[in-house]
């Protein structure tokens, strides 16, 4: 079976969630010996794992002809992308693109993050798109997320093959309620037009189906997984203070994620007990606010903002820490508690988490419910026989939750919506 | 001749509230008034009341050859007095009957045979005395909580002078033998065995409304049935289940109480007969002796202590419990006592079972067995807390035990002399004309049994 994915990111180069479960979730997929996966990015920066797929850069398919030869493409897009497929695609450049700004290989330029000027982006991977579509082979058009929602309705219109649309996250996640009306009018317009709806939690599917009016047997839900962690990871001993627990907030210091919440549970924790410390470690916008309302609060000797975190940085704050929280107002999955039950962290996470669905290893709070919250982090850090079992029995669910599985439910989608079509 | 034993448990626990770790030393109420109150009348509205009346009426329709034997624990006494007096008149017109046996088990629904030897034959007594106050017997057969039953749990059971203990007749422990005979205690042969029949006693308790059962609708025909076309020479069934199984398990609505009517007319078209447990063990004779090595109780596929004692956060938190056992017992501090009484329950450890047994547990308030442990050891350390503040920590129990005796030695003591000044005072207001030297001997006298006592 031959697919055809459109992505925004890939690792390495990642800047949020969407990335590592793309990657993910292709990496299990690729386990089915006859699973061929094309996947497009809009800028692809070499350095890409292309062992289980095929990557395509969208900043690399031509739209406008040029004549160029083989060394020069060679030289320019070498790195990520066998030239051959250049000359395959600039054989289907399908209109006139002449008044787009391209470069001198015909191409449009993508900065692959999310600019400001990101729906003229997100209209110029659509207008690629159609370019793909027309050249490569597929049964299937798999898109993750809105960004790429338009760019495989533009691909299932050329070919005629059904879509797939994967849903990372809704507007409703990332606004809480504020929805932004062009994001939800491209979001809509994909449900409706695709042939079926993978969400990453049923909390997402309910969203899907009531704020989006869509079919429920058009969506079904298809948990995420979590990557087994490697080697030199494992290997990193963490500097702990044996007097001294520490509680962990890793994310987005953002509405959406409930910083102020955890705040709040800190001081409550503080006011009874002295020998727990806070990280809340991130960036975002509402960090100023959260240094305020931690001073304000009289904890700032025991709270602290030690910034952005990334790479192996995440995981020796996690491994230091003995309590990860995650108390998100609306996460439409939430991988971070998988990677910190995977280094034997427990884990306190929101109801209102995605994740909090399939794990059953860790404390599930309402992420309002700061007297739970506070509960929870004190009763860690207070009684060892908890903090054992949810090491021990946290560790053991996480790693038996696969991409591999994941793989399977998606293959077992694209079939059912392949016998309907 | 085979004869039905037939045993109803009948227990209710004090649900705990919310209790937050920013309550320790501030709350010392750990209990939900409104869900006890709610629990306790709805058990009695749907379970209790129609199938205790179903059972009395059985007896007097059968003129008492019907038999049937109950146990209360303390706790669910306690509550049933303050919630629903009527059962216990009910209960009482059942041992008025002659025909339905209470059976000692202990005070608290507790796991203190396991670890607290002191504590479980204090509690024992204690339920006993209660029984009999209420019923009007002192029970002679004991019945563990849950059925927990060990080698050792027996010899202490038969130290403390009953004659029969009921358990699980589970597979792993009979092997080749049959539950139908009575067993006795290899520790002890004084004590005699009981053993539950699971199969049958499942098929009421667990299966009777289930309509996937191949054998739905059962009819109590074709239930004495089964019993009757067991081997001839098998002597005892023994069917034991939780009251509640008939109404709440078992709805009304499946008829289950009408299937219990139609058993003693049944039983006695087929020549069987009821008992209670004290008769079966007056009248039979022990076949062999059971060897129990790890206990073993009535739950959960594998009839062992996992349900409450499985993971790392109940043996925690028993151990926890237990340790300020001796403590408690020392103190005389009665609220202290009374929630000891509650705190023990085995129903809190069951809420922390991490077990999948197939069945849905009812974990009441809490959403996982974290929570569970959270809620609990937040109260236990507040009264642990409360415990440890009556006497001072640094004296271990035994010198405190010591100086608890002199402190209550001496008290005595005190009031002996205070009762022979008062003699003494008397004496020389009705004799006011002895001269003043033999008034001062009064005091004189008390110094020196002050210098004796310094002593």
């Amino acid at each position: 079976m031959k697919v055809l994915m459109f992505g925004w990111e890939f690792p390495p180069h990642i800047l949020g969630g969407l990335g590592t479960a793309s990657y993910g979730l292709t990496r299990g997929m690729s386990l089915q010996p006859d699973m061929q996966i094309t996947f497009c990015i809009p800028r692809p920066w070499g350095d890409e794992d292309q062992s289980f797929l095929k990557i395509i850069g969208m900043n690399s398919t031509p739209v406008v002809w040029r004549d160029v030869n083989w060394d020069y493409v060679n030289s320019r897009i070498g790195s990520y992308m066998n030239p051959q497929d250049y000359y395959d695609l600039r054989d289907h450049i399908y209109a006139d693109f002449n008044y787009l700004h391209t470069n001198d290989l015909g191409c449009i330029e993508f900065s692959g993050r999310y600019p400001d000027n990101l729906h003229e982006e997100i209209n110029n991977y659509s207008i690629v798109a159609g370019v793909v579509a027309r050249q490569q082979q597929f049964d299937v058009i798999h898109s993750h997320d809105w960004l790429t929602y338009p760019a495989g309705l533009h691909a299932k219109q050329i070919s005629g093959k059904p879509l797939v649309i994967h849903v990372h996250a809704t507007d409703f996640d990332r606004s809480r309620g504020n929805v932004n009306p062009t994001v939800y009018a491209i979001e809509k317009n994909g449900m409706d037009h695709a042939d079926h709806i993978m969400c990453v939690s049923e909390l997402t599917r309910q969203t899907v189906i009531n704020k989006y009016h869509q079919d429920p047997r058009k969506v079904t839900t298809v948990h995420n997984a979590v990557d087994p962690i490697s080697q030199d990871i494992m290997e990193i001993v963490p500097k702990k203070n044996p007097k001294e627990k520490i509680v962990t907030f890793l994310g987005r210091i953002t509405m959406q994620k409930g910083p102020e919440y955890f705040v709040e549970a800190a001081a409550m924790v503080l006011n009874k007990t002295k020998n727990i410390r806070f990280v809340m470690a991130g960036n975002g916008d509402m960090m100023n606010q959260m240094i305020r309302l931690a001073a304000q609060r009289g904890i700032a000797d025991r709270f602290h903002f030690p910034g952005f975190m990334k790479g192996k940085q995440v995981y020796e704050v996690l491994k230091a820490s003995d309590v990860y929280i995650m108390p998100s107002v609306s996460e439409p999955f939430g991988i971070s508690p998988l990677e910190a039950m995977q280094v034997s962290v427990p884990t306190i996470i929101s109801k209102q988490s995605g994740c909090a669905e399939i794990l059953n290893n860790c404390i599930k709070t309402d992420y309002w419910d700061i007297h739970a919250m506070a509960d929870a982090i004190y009763s860690i850090c207070t009684y060892p026989a908890l903090y054992e079992s949810l090491k021990v029995e946290g560790k053991k669910e996480v790693d038996n939750i696969k991409w591999e599985n994941v793989g399977y439910k998606v293959r077992d989608i694209y079939e059912e919506v392949l016998k309907k079509y | 001749m085979k004869t039905i034993c037939f045993y109803f448990e009948m227990h209710q626990i004090f649900r705990l509230k919310r209790y937050r770790f920013f309550n320790i030393g501030t709350d010392h109420y750990y209990y939900d008034d409104y869900a006890n109150e709610t629990a306790i009348n709805d058990v009695v509205e749907r379970s209790y009341m129609p199938a205790l009346s179903v059972l009395l009426e059985m007896i007097n329709n059968s003129k008492g050859e019907f038999k049937v034997a109950l146990s209360l624990s303390g706790v669910a006494m306690e509550q049933l007095e303050m919630h629903a007096p009527s059962v216990i008149d009910l209960l009482r017109k059942l041992a008025d009957t002659g025909s339905c046996e209470f059976l000692a088990e202990t005070y608290a629904h507790s796991l203190s045979s396991l670890k607290d030897e002191d504590g479980f034959r204090e509690e024992v007594k204690r339920q006993c005395n209660k029984t009999k106050l209420l019923f009007g017997k002192m029970p002679k057969v004991f019945r563990n909580t849950n059925l927990i039953y060990s080698d050792e749990v027996g010899s202490m059971v038969a130290d403390m002078g009953f004659k029969g203990i009921l358990t699980e007749g589970a597979k792993h422990i009979l092997g080749w033998k049959s539950p139908h005979y009575l067993y006795h205690c290899n520790l002890n042969p004084s004590l005699k065995v009981l053993l539950r029949d699971y199969k049958l006693s499942d098929d009421i308790s667990l299966r009777f409304s289930n309509s996937e059962w191949s054998e739905y609708p059962l009819f109590a025909d074709n239930y004495i049935g089964w019993i009757d076309a067991l081997p001839q020479d098998e002597q005892v069934i023994n069917l034991f289940m939780n009251l509640r199984d008939l109404g709440i398990s078992q709805p009304l609505s499946s008829n289950i109480l009408d299937f219990m009517k139609a058993l003693p007319a049944c039983a006695k078209a087929k020549g069987l007969t009821f008992s209670t447990p004290s008769e079966v063990v007056g009248k039979l004779k022990s076949v062999a002796a059971v060897d129990v090595s790890h206990p073993l109780s009535w739950s959960d596929e594998e009839r062992d202590v996992t349900p409450w004692l499985g993971n790392v956060l109940q043996r925690e938190a028993f151990n926890r419990l237990y340790s300020v056992a001796e403590r408690v017992r020392l103190c005389r501090d009665r609220r202290i006592k009374q929630d000891w009484d509650y705190l023990q329950a085995s129903n809190h450890f069951r809420y922390m079972t991490t077990k999948s047994s197939g069945i849905a547990i009812d974990r009441g308030i809490y959403d996982s067995p974290y929570d569970a442990f959270t809620n609990y050891m937040n109260i236990l350390g507040d009264f642990i807390n409360r415990v440890n503040a009556l006497y001072p920590e640094d004296i271990d129990n035994e010198e405190l035990n010591s100086l608890l005796t002199t402190i209550k030695n001496q008290g005595e003591e005190l009031a002996a002399l205070h009762k022979e000044i008062e003699i003494l005072q008397t004496r020389t207001i009705k004799e006011p004309i002895v001269n003043s030297e033999e008034v001062v001997k009064g005091p004189a006298k008390k110094k020196t049994t002050k210098k004796k006592e310094s002593k």
